[in-house]
């Protein structure tokens, strides 16, 4: 059992928490996922780690409440406990070495991107945060990202902050003067895609962070399956980040359609059960 | 005087009309009246053949006389004195190739139930006997065991038997490994591994779930921390795909997944529990072994109307055990042997056929069973909207790839003394499917146990 120690709303669907899982603390990097059961019927799910503290022990989750898992996990509260948490799993992200990134983050993306861009402005790189969503009121963690950010640039697709349009129009426009040596885009697939369709041809080397379905996260059940460069790879074990040049995105959008319509069986399901705190048909 | 009858004493099981839409077991087992009547076929042979038949050396005729003198907790103590699990491998253990392929019987008729005799009696004891109260003094010594399948169950058993403190890390939310995991509630109900896990626990092991060995700990840091001693049974856990076109599409599982989303995430409830599993009205399971007859008999217990195996030889040549066979075929799988799929076909995302060519048999291979050949021009097509890979597993690179000093062959397999599990690494055991790739429950548990002697010598030297 592992205790929620925390909790935010950070907008009307996305949530922080804070867990206590001290062995996970002490050994997650950037770039690393857990896995999660709520309860006894739960489903596993991937989630990857927006942040962590050795000292206090603690692995902190962000999370948007689009299917039933995430609204049950959404539902407890501080005090509370997940049933099951397992991790870290997957490979670190590799950032040694780079100067000048852009890390870039579509909506829920932005939590993921964050401790990419605190690891490496920590280590003195220079940091362009470019995040951007669907309106001002579903802005995310903009203050902890301008600490960690040479500059940040938050675009809205509506413009209601001030500043219409998509994270790819803003990387565009500092292509014109900056030359990254590398780009980190964490976000949905299609966001991923683009921006990789725009650095492919520049040459600048572009990292991807995958969240397809998965259900051990250890590398035995293969369901986490995606093409890169014309192999099957495991995201879960041989990822989650992969070279975003070498992903096949229209196979990886495809297969996140498998569960679609059991997804709203499932949610229909706890509705009709009423899913008030963990009360469970 | 020995009952003569050329056949086994027929078995209870559930009619397959019925049990194929049901997940409960298959076999019934055996009446205490039935199970006296099938041991008095035992000729109690003075060379015992069958002894030499099973790779954990069970005292076959000396349990089986007890059965026949009704003295059933006394043939259970007697398995249990080589066998720790033996409610599980006379349920899933190949008999037919073991201590039933070597029983005299066999020779004009056939051999004595063997297997089905050692599940009466584990199920007698457990359903009627109480265990005696473990008492062992602590000998100050920890053993980490890595996976909680049958060869960690025994490892870990035979040790606390002997004093040890034993943890054992696995990686699910579920102990149990394959046995939970894997095996189908029809074929190994899970109260039965339970029961084993339970009787673990009694002897003071203590379980670490969700504990991925390799990523929050590493094996050297199990050693630095205080364990005097490590045994990997991790399994072979990693599915193999074809690499043939269209093997991304949805649709396609492989067997691991499928088997784990209905077995351990118990997805044949949905939506009572969260996680689903798509089963389609035509299946392809590709491969002959038991998990592609588990994967088979799943799909058709929640619903498929169309269930094929695909196989590459022939039914002689199928891993699979006779009495998985005989059972699908009895549940309505339909067998397609020596065809090999060629692609997958899609449309839209979806699987809707897979392309199939004939095979005939050649000479033997290196495995011993005729190499399959293509037929030329006998490409066809079947319909169907779920494709289950099951034609393999490998070691889960995790342990290997996080442990300095750790020998692997090529494909994976840890490199371990043949005798006592030792691996290359000083105080480091392993057994099990991590170590000889796929196999047997059977030669799981036996490997565990002999790497609980060797390393009960090591840390008592």
């Amino acid at each position: 059992m592992f205790k929620i120690l925390t909790k935010k709303v950070l907008n009307h669907q996305v949530k922080l928490m804070e867990i206590q899982a001290p062995l996970i603390a002490k050994k997650a990097e950037p770039g690393q996922f857990i896995i999660l059961r709520v309860d006894e019927n739960g489903e596993r799910i991937p989630l990857t780690i927006a942040a962590f503290d050795r000292e206090k022990g603690t692995v902190t989750i962000i999370f948007q409440e689009v299917g039933m898992t995430t609204k049950l996990l959404g539902s407890l509260n501080e005090g509370d406990f997940i049933l099951d948490f397992v991790g870290p799993l997957g490979v670190p992200t590799h950032l040694d070495g780079y100067k000048n990134v852009a890390v870039i983050g579509g909506g829920l993306g932005s939590a993921i991107a964050y401790p990419q861009a605190k690891k490496l402005f920590a280590s003195g790189a220079k940091v362009d945060s470019i995040l951007g969503f669907r309106n001002k009121d579903m802005i995310i963690l903009e203050d902890e990202i301008k600490k960690v950010s040479t500059n940040v640039f938050i675009t809205t697709d509506d413009g209601s902050n001030g500043c219409k349009g998509f994270v790819s129009d803003i990387l565009k426009q500092r292509l014109e003067e900056e030359k990254y040596d590398l780009v980190i885009a964490i976000g949905p697939l299609m966001m991923m895609k683009v921006i990789c369709d725009i650095t492919r041809p520049l040459g600048i080397k572009t990292i991807v962070s995958m969240n397809p379905i998965m259900i051990d996260g250890t590398g035995m059940c293969g369901g986490c399956r995606v093409t890169v460069d014309g192999e099957t790879k495991f995201a879960c074990v041989d990822g989650p980040d992969f070279d975003g040049h070498l992903v096949d995105f229209e196979s990886a959008m495809n297969r996140q359609k498998m569960y679609r319509e059991e997804e709203a069986v499932s949610s229909d399901h706890k509705c009709r059960i009423g899913l008030g705190g963990n009360q469970r048909g | 005087m020995a009952n003569m009858c050329p056949t086994k004493t027929p078995i209870p099981e559930q009619q397959p009309e019925v049990r194929n839409k049901n997940f409960e077991e298959v076999c019934l087992g055996y009446t205490p009246e039935q199970a006296i009547e099938e041991a008095k076929r035992c000729l109690n042979c003075k060379n015992m053949p069958c002894i030499s038949g099973c790779p954990v050396n069970v005292k076959i005729p000396e349990f089986i006389n007890l059965i026949a003198e009704g003295e059933f907790e006394k043939a259970y103590l007697k398995i249990t004195e080589t066998n720790s699990l033996p409610a599980v491998c006379g349920r899933v253990c190949p008999q037919e190739s073991q201590c039933e392929g070597k029983c005299v019987r066999g020779i004009k008729g056939e051999s004595v139930a063997i297997g089905k005799l050692e599940r009466f009696a584990a199920d007698y004891y457990r359903n009627n006997c109480t265990p005696e109260p473990f008492k062992v003094e602590p000998n100050g010594k920890k053993v980490a065991v890595i996976g909680s399948g049958p060869a960690s169950l025994s490892c870990g058993g035979d040790l606390a038997k002997k004093g040890y403190s034993v943890t054992v890390f696995e990686a699910f939310h579920t102990p149990g490994g394959v046995l939970m995991y894997g095996i189908p509630e029809f074929r190994l109900p899970k109260d039965i591994v339970k029961n084993e896990i339970d009787n673990l626990k009694s002897l003071g092991v203590d379980i670490e779930l969700n504990m991925v060995i390799g990523k929050i700990l590493s094996v050297d840091e199990l050693l630095e921390n205080g364990y005097d001693a490590v045994f990997i049974g991790t399994g072979a856990g990693l599915p193999k795909f074809m690499q043939i076109e269209g093997e991304d599409l949805n649709g396609v599982y492989s067997a691991n997944e499928f088997l784990t989303r209905i077995n351990l995430m118990k997805a044949y409830k949905f939506p009572e529990t969260d996680t689903p599993v798509k089963v389609g009205k035509n299946v392809a399971v590709v491969g002959g072994g038991n998990v592609a007859m588990d994967a088979a008999r799943c799909a058709k217990r929640l619903g498929a109307e169309n269930v094929y195996i695909v196989y590459r030889r022939g039914e002689a040549e199928m891993p699979a055990r006779a009495e998985e066979i005989h059972h699908a075929k009895e549940e309505g799988i339909i067998f397609k042997n020596l065809t090999n799929p060629v692609r997958i076909l899609g449309n839209n995302g979806w699987v809707e056929g897979m392309e199939c060519i004939e095979m005939v048999l050649g000479d033997a291979d290196s495995s011993g069973r005729r190499r399959p050949i293509v037929k030329e021009g006998s490409q066809h097509i079947i319909d169907v909207e779920t494709v289950i890979m099951a034609i393999g597993q490998s070691p889960n690179p995790l342990i290997r790839n996080t442990t300095d000093g750790l020998d692997v062959e090529s494909w994976g397999g840890i490199i371990t003394d043949s005798e006592t599990g030792a691996t290359s690494k000083p105080g480091v055991y392993a057994g099990g499917d991590a170590v000889t790739g796929a196999a047997t429950v059977i030669l799981a548990m036996g490997a565990g146990k002999k790497a609980a002697k060797a390393i009960d010598e090591y840390l008592m030297n």
